[in-house]
Order: C-alpha cells, then sequence, then structure tokens
C-alpha cells in the first residue's frame, strides 16, 4: 500500500468518522446524565435539516466568507438540536415518562417533519446546496510533509471542530466540578441530590448538549458527503449510538471506536480505489457488510465488562431508594 | 378525512386490515421481547430476511401443491426470522453483547445480505429492481375478505381491497401469544427474566435460555409478518435498495402504545394502519403523506406522558390502601403480635 492510499483513506474515514464521534459523544452526555437518548437519529436530522434550510436560503442572498457562513450554520444546527431535545428532556425528566417511547417519538416526528416543511417549501423532500467549504490544503499546515497530507489537505473545517469538540467534551467531563456532577447523576442520582446537587438541572443539561452535538453531527456528516438534504442521516444517529456502548460510554474510547467504524465503513465504500483490495475478487455486498460484522465480533469479545452507567434510563424519583 | 377515511367505505377497512396484519406481527415481536426485558430493535432486519426466505420458498418450491406451498413458505418466513432474532440473542445471553447495538448491526447486515442474496438465488426481477412475482398458489388464502371489503365502482364491477387471511393469521398469533405469556409455565419464566433476572436465576431458571429463546421468538414473530406481506398476492416484493424495512420500526410505536400486550397490540396496530390509510386519502387533498407520521409520533409523545396519569392514579389508589392498613393495624391484634 502506497502513501497516497494512506492519505486518501485517512481523508475519506474522517468524513465517516467525525459524525459519529460529535453524534455518540452528544450521547454520553445524556447517558452519563442518566437519561437514554435513542432520539439521536431524529436529533441529527432536524439539525441537518436546519442548517440545510438556512445554507439553502444564505447562498441565495448573501455572499459571506463560505467557513464563516459554515461556522453560522453549525451554530444553527446546533439550536435546532437543542429544540428538538427538549421535548424529549421534560419527558424523561420532569414527566418521569418512558425514554425509550419519547425518543421513538421523536425518531418518526423529524424525518416526517422535514419531509413535510421540504414539501411546503419546495414541492419536493430535497433541499439543495452548494458545497462550497471544501478546503483542498490548509495554509501552512498544509505544507509539513507527511502529517500534512495526511491530516490537513483535502478536508473541512468540521473534521478539526470534530477534535475540539473531543478535547471540550473530555475536559468538560472529568476536570470541571460540572462533570462529576453528571457522572454522579448518572451513577446514583439519590446520592447526588442529598450532597446537593439539582438532578433535574443536571439531566436537562445532559440532554441539551446531547441535543446540541447530535445537531451539530448531523449537518457534519451531511455537508461532505451531499450537496442536497433528503431528510435522511442515512441511520447514522443508531450507528453513533452503538458507537457509545462500543466507545464504554468514555470519551478516549468513544474516539478509538469512532475511528474504527469510519475505517470499516471507509473500506467498505471506497475499496475499489485500493489496489490489493479491488485484486480480490469479493462482492460488493460482503463489503458492505463489513462494518457491521466487524464491529459485532470486536463487541462479542469486548462486552464482557460493560460499563454502562447504572442509572440510566431509570426516572429520578425523589422518594425512591 | 382522518377521522373517517379509513372507515369510510368497505374498501377502506380492507385495506385498513391489509396494512394492520404485518405491523401487528412486527409490534407483537417488539413487544413480546419487551415483556422478556429485551429491546427488539431489530424486527426490521428479521422481518426482511423473514419476507426474503418466503418469497425465496415460494418461488423455488412451486412445484408443491398450493396448500402446503404456502405452508412451506409461511414457516420458511418464519424460521428465517427466528434465526435473525436468535442471533443478538445468543450474543446477549452468552456474550454480554447489548441487544440494541446488536440488534441494529444485523438490521444492516440482514439488508445487504437480502440484497445480495435475492440476484444470486436468482428471484431478481430487473425491471422492477425488486424480487420476482410470487407464484399464485404460494398465496395466502384471501378467505372472501377481500370480495367482502370492496366498493362497487360507477362501471358496476367490484373494486376488491387487499385484505386476506393476514389478518386472521396475525389475530390467532397475538392470541396464542397471549396465552403463552399468561397461562404457561414457559411464559412466567421468561416472564421473570424480564422482570428481575438475578431473582430468576436464583429461582432456578436458566435465564441464558430465556434470554435466547425470547430473541428467537420475537424474531419469528417479525418473520411471519415478512412472510405475510409477501404471501399476500398483491405483488410487493422486496425493492433492492439500501433502506430498512419500515414496518419493522412502525412495530415499535404499536408495541409501545398498546403497552406490550400482545391483545391490545392487535388494536393499536389496527389503530396506525388506520392512520396510514387515512394518510393515502390525505393526499388528494394536497397534503404530504408525512403528517401523518407527525401525527403517530404526536400521539407515542403523549402516550409516554400518560405513563404518568397511570402511576398517579396507582399512587392515590395506594395511598388509600395504606391509609385502610393502618386503620386495621391500629386495631390490637387478636393472637401473636408483636413480631
Amino acid at each position: 500500500m502506497d502513501l497516497n492510499t494512506l492519505f486518501f483513506l485517512v481523508q475519506q474515514m474522517m468524513f465517516f468518522s467525525i459524525p459519529l464521534l460529535i453524534v455518540a459523544l452528544g450521547g454520553m452526555f445524556a447517558e452519563r446524565s442518566g437519561v437514554i437518548n435513542i432520539a439521536l437519529e431524529g436529533i441529527m436530522i432536524i439539525g441537518a435539516f436546519s442548517g440545510v434550510l438556512f445554507l439553502f436560503y444564505a447562498q441565495a442572498s448573501t455572499s459571506m466568507h463560505p467557513q464563516l457562513l459554515l461556522l453560522v450554520t453549525i451554530l444553527i444546527s446546533g439550536a435546532a438540536g437543542v429544540a428538538i431535545s427538549l421535548p424529549h428532556a421534560y419527558a424523561s425528566v420532569h414527566m418521569k415518562a418512558n425514554q425509550i417511547i419519547s425518543g421513538t417519538a421523536v425518531n418518526m416526528f423529524a424525518p416526517a417533519f422535514a419531509v413535510y416543511v421540504a414539501r411546503m417549501i419546495r414541492s419536493v423532500q430535497q433541499i439543495p446546496f452548494a458545497n462550497i467549504f471544501y478546503i483542498e490544503s490548509v495554509p501552512l499546515l498544509g505544507g509539513i510533509p507527511f502529517a500534512g497530507s495526511l491530516l490537513f489537505q483535502k478536508t473541512y473545517i468540521t473534521t478539526y471542530l470534530g477534535f475540539v469538540i473531543l478535547a471540550a467534551a473530555w475536559i468538560a467531563l472529568y476536570k470541571t466540578p460540572f462533570g462529576l456532577r453528571l457522572r454522579s447523576c448518572g451513577e446514583h442520582p439519590q446520592a447526588a441530590d442529598s450532597a446537593g446537587i439539582s438532578v433535574y438541572k443536571i439531566r436537562y443539561a445532559g440532554v441539551m448538549i446531547s441535543g446540541a452535538l447530535a445537531g451539530i453531527g448531523g449537518l457534519v456528516f451531511v455537508i461532505p458527503t451531499s450537496v442536497t438534504f433528503d431528510a435522511t442521516v442515512a441511520g447514522y444517529g443508531f450507528l453513533a449510538l452503538a458507537v457509545l456502548i462500543f466507545g464504554q460510554w468514555k470519551p478516549g474510547k468513544i474516539l478509538f471506536a469512532a475511528f474504527f467504524f469510519g475505517l470499516m465503513k471507509t473500506v467498505s465504500v471506497a475499496y475499489t480505489s485500493i489496489a490489493f483490495l479491488n485484486s480480490m475478487s469479493v462482492p460488493s455486498a460482503v463489503y458492505k457488510m463489513v462494518p457491521y460484522i466487524a464491529t459485532l465480533i470486536v463487541l462479542s469479545f469486548t462486552s464482557r465488562n460493560s460499563a454502562a452507567p447504572k442509572a440510566a434510563g431509570i426516572p429520578y424519583d425523589k422518594g425512591g431508594r | 378525512m382522518i377521522l373517517t377515511g379509513g372507515f369510510s367505505d368497505m374498501f377502506n377497512i380492507g385495506q385498513v386490515l391489509y396494512y394492520a396484519a404485518p405491523i401487528i406481527m412486527t409490534g407483537l415481536s417488539v413487544g413480546f421481547a419487551g415483556k422478556t426485558g429485551l429491546f427488539n430493535i431489530g424486527a426490521s432486519g428479521q422481518f426482511t430476511f423473514g419476507m426474503y426466505a418466503s418469497i425465496l420458498a415460494a418461488v423455488k418450491l412451486s412445484f408443491l401443491p398450493p396448500f402446503l406451498l404456502c405452508v412451506t413458505a409461511v414457516a420458511s418466513g418464519v424460521l428465517a426470522g427466528a434465526l435473525w432474532g436468535l442471533i443478538p440473542g445468543i450474543l446477549k445471553a452468552l456474550r454480554n453483547v447489548h441487544e440494541v447495538i446488536a440488534c441494529i448491526m444485523m438490521n444492516y447486515i440482514g439488508m445487504h445480505l437480502v440484497n445480495y442474496l435475492i440476484r444470486q438465488t436468482d428471484i431478481y426481477d430487473q425491471l422492477k429492481n425488486m424480487t420476482v412475482r410470487v407464484p399464485v398458489n404460494a398465496n395466502i388464502s384471501r378467505l372472501g375478505l377481500d370480495a367482502f371489503f370492496s366498493v362497487e365502482t360507477a362501471s358496476g364491477s367490484l373494486r376488491l381491497s387487499s385484505a386476506g387471511g393476514g389478518i386472521i393469521i396475525a389475530v390467532v398469533a397475538s392470541i396464542l401469544l397471549f396465552v403463552l405469556l399468561e397461562k404457561t409455565k414457559f411464559g412466567y419464566e421468561l416472564k421473570s427474566c424480564g422482570f428481575n433476572r438475578d431473582a430468576a436465576r436464583y429461582a432456578g431458571i436458566n435465564e441464558n435460555r430465556g434470554i435466547m429463546l425470547s430473541m428467537a421468538i420475537a424474531g419469528a414473530l417479525a418473520g411471519l409478518g415478512g412472510a405475510l406481506i409477501a404471501l399476500a398476492g398483491t405483488g410487493r416484493g422486496i425493492a433492492v435498495i439500501d433502506v430498512l424495512a419500515h414496518e419493522g420500526f412502525q412495530g415499535i410505536p404499536v408495541a409501545l402504545l398498546g403497552l406490550n400486550n400482545p391483545i391490545a397490540i392487535v388494536f393499536t396496530g389496527i389503530l396506525v394502519a388506520y392512520l396510514t390509510q387515512s394518510g393515502f386519502l390525505l393526499q388528494r387533498l394536497n397534503f404530504a403523506p408525512e403528517i401523518i407520521d407527525i401525527i403517530i409520533a404526536v400521539i407515542i409523545y403523549f402516550s409516554a406522558l400518560s405513563l404518568l396519569i397511570q402511576g398517579a392514579v396507582k399512587f392515590i389508589f395506594k395511598i388509600k390502601k395504606e391509609k385502610t392498613e393502618s386503620s386495621a393495624k391500629n386495631k390490637p391484634p387478636s393472637e401473636g403480635g408483636g413480631g
């Protein structure tokens, strides 16, 4: 395998891994606070939808600098993600509802809403946008031999955003009082409450952070891989859930899991451009199945000591023991 | 239109029953797993695999006499679904893999595998990009239901609906499940695994076997749903596209609305099918059919909140009960006492 293939693989892998990473980190904040967020898929759709809708109008009217425009769009997607995650938070924190049910409701609502609004506006369900965010080579950094071509060429600003979010998530979870409170609410909310922490507030915060990250992740998934938004994120929300469990609810392991899955996915999509894989005459369907089978196999060897937050999925009841 | 559309004439009632049959089955699949403490999000893959197996059996074994062929095709759908459900069950029981993630993976593996196998096993219709039509002999008898649920068109001919034996099979399956869960020792064992795994093991129940069996049964139910669609004689096949089967995910709200009770699932399945059929009619008024999904989502959301009301009612009753109990305690016990 020559160097160019390696560069190509890594560059492609980022397009699959980064959205998974961002969304799985979002899921982590919800689950570590004690709320199962199966609605990630729906939140991604809403985030991507509002972001792309904004781009659709903004690109027609303004001529902002592309990267600046992208950053504004990301903020809008995040805000939309927070907005759609609020009903889920309200149901699962205040109303003590079954978190799977309200998450499923969001998952059903999101694509229907996206298609419905798109049809009302454009009479077809696709919303196009011009992809002007591609970076051929980052100034200065792109010129570094090896590392430059590996990490700073043929990329999007969203890739680096993913790493920033990872670092921020790690610091927030392990190095701040908020992180400690969040984790304690997911493990033993009664103990956290007796130490003077408002479990409700922390859980709201957890779900809202996960909404913001999942909304951003939806946009990050759509931007490099397409030029229209078709009210779907191809099951990436569910895959992010898998990455979250695979990553044992810890930021570092989630990064590893997202890269593993992204690499498998890259191989399954781009195997024709990798010489030695293409020379083996394996049917393309096998490659399509590889990411999922590989995940199952790895999981079956690593799941013995699952470290799920103990109180995840259990509504907090002040009177409970 | 939403309120009356599904029941506006006999034809529409028939269509509602036709759409209801498969989602009742996937709903039963999710609900049954839910009763045993597992969340079967893999009904979609099991459904597709069951559908594929029954189409394959129907096409390849078409030399069999009609009734036998139909039974074989249904049975192979059930078996294929059971196999697809059993794999996450084994992984969960023996390797502690979370069943949700295993099921999600199995959904995608099933979708890609079926798309591949359709071409390999030569039941691929190139023009329509889907599976070939199932031979008429293999279809589940419609038992005259299609003629009963029909309307007379202006030209005097009957417009038959797609209702058939499928809904009967779905209702029978739900009754069987109810009996299995509520009236047999085996069902009790499975349910106790769901309520408290450690207590079940303490009571001498093999909980690993319980997990595997309940996932296999859940898969079989979803596979049967696939068989019902494939053999309904409406020409529906598996389209070779990279999209997961919608029916599998519709089973989740059906089961949740029915609170995992097999009998209730029949009615919630009909409700969802009814809304879907009304949605088709709404298209005539220039509404996008997605409005129905929005409505269903809102209903599900509020059904999640309704559990709270149920809880509140129980709470009030509990207080009353405790009052009567405490007043009973205040009376001096006639014998024993202390303790």
